[in-house]
């Protein structure tokens, strides 16, 4: 009997301490299981330097973008070291839904008037039923609104044209590494000699390196599986930092692309990075809330 | 005879272990919570005003003992502009190293609140809230108010950013205030044991 009472005693006792620090929260078992999530952020803006990254802005936001090339560092002070020329492209995107954007553009060089669409078909995620990878498909055409260099032949309208489809397949490895692989087409209605091609196959690559919360390095390269050999063209390849500050991102880069839409860097690349002609660029992000979020 | 005093202890002893069950179990019941709780934050500066909330908080209260947990995923904080929920995950709170914020404390004048009748009743609450890696002593007064068996907790108080060692860049220190007001706001249902 006396064993009894003291068990009693026992049990009783532990049954007060338990219920002093108890765990509340665990009552409720929130943390056993882990719930699907999809990984955000993996790039700071909508592009890796000039091409498209796998990520999107959100719905409801315009993104304008100012993108600037300067001409070539290695032009010495007389042309204050390329910054006397700048070539420009003035573009308006828009988030329309979670996985779904588009963006229009203008750009100095050749008076191109360009535009896109971006779709997420993967997004990658964590936890039970997830992708390990992001998956996304561009397409875009661009127009010239040159003056015809030859008039004395027919010009066609189609000529003007030119058009890319894009697949993206991006990794966020880490929160401060991010890779992407872009398997690319272009198509040119119109090219200057037979050696060049009308379609174009380039692979590029992307990646990001965050050396901050608010700064990260960026590499984007393409690699050009059939160009015209012979007209001196080159692979871009632009190198550059983004910075962040409130509402704005900054992207700061050395690049031997002149032009910002696929069409033009990936065909009209004459710089070469081993020779110095290099340019200075950079992009300004800013965006608005155009269309409030519902609570 | 002795077999029989051990069959009687037996049963004396089976029915203590059901008191201390039955009782464990009214305990229990005495415990009150929501999973889909609401916590908003504001802070207002001249610039610009920001408000997230969020409407998945965790909470839980054992009314015998007062003890009152939240807990709360940082990701889960919806903001008006998609940039402001960006910088806030990326830059602010860094929900990838620190995904939730948990308060752990007590309503210490738990003895005035009678949970079986219905009203309107002061909790005066005090407790340690973790948030971004830092955990701070919080006190604040909230009400609580009995209907038919359930509860809904409210309360509102103030916490300084450089508490928790939330740093504002330079450029935008003047934009953002360095004081947040969190308003909670949670509709609590009887646990069942």
């Amino acid at each position: 009997m006396k064993h009894l009472l003291l068990i009693v005693f026992l049990v009783f006792s532990f049954c007060a301490v338990k219920a002093q620090d108890e765990d509340l929260l665990k009552l409720l078992g929130e943390d056993e299981k882990p719930k699907k999530e999809f990984v955000e952020y993996a790039f700071k803006s909508s592009r890796v330097i000039m091409s498209q990254s796998m990520e999107l802005i959100r719905p409801g936001v315009m993104d304008m973008r100012i993108l600037h090339r300067f001409g070539n560092i290695n032009k010495g002070a007389y042309e204050f070291f390329g910054l006397d020329n700048a070539t420009m492209r003035l573009g308006f995107d828009f988030g329309i839904t979670k996985n779904l954007m588009l963006g229009v553009g203008r750009s100095t060089n050749k008076k191109e008037l360009d535009g896109f669409l971006k779709y997420r078909l993967i997004h990658q995620g964590k936890g039970p039923g997830s992708m390990p990878f992001s998956f996304l498909m561009v397409g875009g055409s661009s127009m010239t609104l040159l003056k015809w260099a030859d008039t004395a032949r027919k010009n066609f309208f189609s000529s003007r044209l030119g058009f890319f489809g894009q697949a993206i397949i991006g990794r966020k490895f880490s929160e401060g590494f991010s890779l992407q692989f872009m398997p690319t087409m272009v198509h040119r209605n119109l090219v200057a000699t037979a050696n060049d091609p009308n379609d174009l196959y380039a692979v590029g690559v992307g990646t990001r390196l965050k050396l901050s919360r608010r700064i990260s390095l960026n590499v984007d390269y393409y690699y050009r599986l059939n160009p015209n050999s012979q007209d001196g063209t080159q692979n871009p390849l632009s190198i550059g930092f983004d910075i962040e500050t409130g509402g704005h991102v900054f992207q700061l880069h050395f690049t031997n692309a002149v032009g910002m839409n696929e069409k033009v860097f990936l065909l009209e690349t004459t710089n070469d990075w081993a020779k110095g002609d290099i340019q200075f660029g950079f992009n300004i992000s800013r965006s608005f809330q155009v269309r409030k979020k519902k609570n | 005879m002795f077999q029989l005093k051990e069959s009687i202890m037996k049963k004396r002893m089976l029915i203590t272990i059901t008191f201390i069950c039955t009782a464990v179990f009214v305990f229990a019941q005495d415990k009150f919570y929501t999973k889909n709780g609401k916590i908003l934050f504001s802070s207002k500066a001249a610039l610009e005003n920001i408000e997230a909330h969020n409407k998945s908080v965790t909470c839980v209260l054992d009314a015998k003992t007062g003890n009152l947990q939240f807990a709360v995923l940082m990701k889960g904080f919806e903001f008006e502009k998609a940039l402001m929920q960006e910088h806030f995950n990326e830059n602010y709170i860094e929900s990838h190293k620190y995904p939730r914020a948990e308060f752990r404390g007590q309503v210490i004048n738990i003895g005035e609140i009678d949970y079986t009748k219905d009203g309107i009743y002061k909790a005066l609450v005090r407790g340690k809230l973790s948030l971004h890696g830092e955990t701070k002593d919080v006190e604040t007064t909230g009400t609580i108010a009995v209907k038919s068996g359930k509860l809904e907790a409210d309360a509102e108080f103030n916490i300084e950013l450089a508490d928790y060692k939330v740093e504002i860049p330079k450029l935008v220190k003047d934009n953002i205030s360095k004081t947040v007001k969190v308003i909670v706001d949670c509709n609590l249902e009887p646990l069942k044991g």
